[in-house]
């Protein structure tokens, strides 16, 4: 095993408790933005598809497909945030409702 | 530009992503949350694009506009009641796009003439698999929500049995291309049958199994960008996949226990078979109705009233009468309170946004477990399109297919209020016994029209 990939598996190892103890504490309330905001968070594979797309070293079919794929994960990142600010600005306080 | 730039900011990009799902824990911190994703973000793309293998700019940009310009119209026009149809859209174009990142390092291996094997070629293939079994899956699942399929759940004999049998192929064809290299057929058959997989496996589940549906999709979304982290040796993708994927677990595990499914149903992905209706005839049973104005008397002179929405109220796009009419009783000195159950939505807290959107203070929106020991004290319960999830069948009766599901104890309330169009029986198809009950009075009408009548009729007895 290169030791590449064994760093790899120790960032997962970490993360997915990491990402269970966050999820779990997460309100209730939430769970909706919650849903789209990890969508948007892993839209940040635009990144891996960036990097196929742009490398010059990629034959044309590569480069195709990484376009195709930076368009999607764009759709994701732009629509998750945005929609999931819209729904969080719409939780509010008693005080803050208009009386 | 040299590396210890793009590495620096995919370090801050990974926290950011990280204290971004940490402060979504209360409403108070969420939308900075939402600021240190898009921060996180915006390190991400910018470190990546100054990379020295990135030579070409133009097609990238023109992806992000093409990419911007579709989603930023679904943010914005998307109605609330829609949100669960554009989150499946986008589990399709994320996994998508994973699965399309795998295709692409898969022929650029081939074009430079040493086709992947070994570790990278795992990656590759659970990058391909869950990717484009989630994209159909999801389309799947969006035609489900928005109708456009049969929302019943298809089933026909021996389909565990086929599903199987195409799985089986799909992991050798896997593991062939993991061993060694192989002919050219090989990985585009592979990518056949992982997108036919992701069809097959919707069919057999029912429109109401949906919310865990999606947020196993969602789960499945985020393994398959971890995978492309390996794929790619990029970290940071490994902790936002991984990150994702346990976000999507435990939404998912969280909606089985709302239903009362067991934990290996959501493995295998084989739920669905216990909703087929076990549809019993409406029942002769003797029921009270109430009009509108018995209910205000009531409603006037109750001191807590806790409203049981369900999706049915979102259908009749009744959640702004029920804020007039809690607002309205409020002014009187009634308590008003909401009871949400986990699975009264169409995807997990799907009601609070709906009821959030209706401008009711999250303040008195109360989860299942928070307010179920309070129903003994409260003077009335209002039942509003809302039915399996307070049918005390699933307490007692063995038989009903809802056993076992945990439910809110409306008939604890003094008295309950069920605001319905006719007695016919919801979609698990099953009699709710609570309609029978000597306290109970039924509403029988529209449910806009009918809490709209009982404002009209509490502001008549000033």
């Amino acid at each position: 095993m290169s030791n590449e990939i064994e760093i790899s598996l120790y960032v997962l190892v970490l993360a997915v408790p990491l990402g269970l103890e966050l999820v779990r504490r997460v309100s209730p309330l939430l769970h909706t933005p919650l849903m789209s905001l990890t969508n948007a968070i892993s839209a940040i594979s635009v990144v891996g598809a960036i990097l196929v797309a742009g490398n010059g070293g990629s034959p044309l079919l590569s480069k195709i497909l990484g376009t195709i794929a930076v368009m999607f994960a764009t759709i994701n990142i732009v629509a998750g945030f945005l929609i999931t600010d819209r729904m969080l600005k719409m939780f509010k306080k008693k005080e803050t409702v208009s009386k | 530009m040299n590396d210890s730039f793009w590495q620096a900011a995919y370090i801050i990009a990974a926290l950011c992503v990280v204290l971004s799902i940490k402060w979504l824990n209360s409403p108070v911190t969420a939308r900075r949350g939402v600021l240190a994703g898009e921060f996180g973000m915006l390190l991400a793309v910018v470190g990546t694009l100054l990379r020295h293998e990135i030579v070409s700019y133009e097609w990238i940009v023109i992806a992000f506009v093409a990419g911007a310009a579709v989603g930023a119209p679904l943010a914005y026009l998307m109605p609330m009641t829609s949100v669960p149809q554009l989150t499946a859209l986008s589990h399709a174009f994320g996994a998508l796009a994973a699965a399309l990142v795998g295709s692409a390092e898969y022929f650029k291996d081939v074009a430079d003439g040493h086709p992947t094997t070994g570790f990278k070629m795992v990656a590759i293939v659970i990058e391909s698999l869950l990717g484009y079994l989630t994209t159909t899956a999801s389309v799947m699942a969006f035609g489900k929500l928005q109708e456009i399929v049969p929302t019943r759940p298809l089933t026909y004999k021996g389909q565990n049995f086929v599903n199987l049998l195409l799985f089986a192929f799909a992991a050798v064809l896997g593991v062939w291309m993991i061993m060694e290299p192989t002919p050219g057929w090989v990985f585009p058959t592979f990518t056949a049958l992982s997108l036919l997989f992701g069809v097959l496996l919707i069919l057999p589940i029912g429109g109401g199994d949906m919310p865990t549906v999606i947020a196993l999709l969602n789960s499945y979304a985020g393994a398959a960008c971890a995978a492309m982290g390996f794929a790619l040796e990029n970290r940071l993708l490994i902790i936002a996949g991984a990150l994702n994927a346990s976000s999507g677990f435990i939404l998912s595990v969280i909606m089985c226990k709302a239903m009362n499914r067991s934990f290996t149903n959501v493995l295998f992905g084989a739920f669905g078979q216990a909703q087929t209706a076990t549809a019993s005839a409406a029942s002769s049973k003797p029921v009270r109705s109430a009009t509108a104005e018995d209910a205000a008397a009531i409603l006037e002179s109750a001191r807590r009233v806790v409203v049981i929405p369900g999706y049915g109220m979102a259908v009749a796009q009744a959640q702004h009468k029920m804020r007039e009419l809690s607002d309205v009783l409020g002014k009187r000195g009634v308590q008003v309170d909401f009871a949400i159950h986990p699975v009264a939505g169409r995807m997990p807290g799907h009601m609070n946004v709906l009821l959030a959107e209706a401008d009711i203070p999250y303040d008195r929106l109360h989860e299942m477990e928070d307010i179920n020991p309070d129903f003994p004290e409260v003077d009335v319960a209002l039942v509003i399109g809302a039915n399996d999830v307070v049918n005390p069948v699933a307490r007692h009766d063995k038989n009903s297919p809802i056993y076992g599901m945990p439910i809110l104890d409306a008939d604890k309330a003094h008295t309950v209020m069920i605001i319905k169009r006719s007695m016919n029986p919801g979609f698990a198809g099953i009699d709710n016994e609570l309609y029978y009950l000597d306290k109970t009075l039924m509403l029988f009408g529209d449910a806009k029209g009918f809490t709209g009548e009982i404002i009209k009729a509490l502001s008549a007895n000033k």
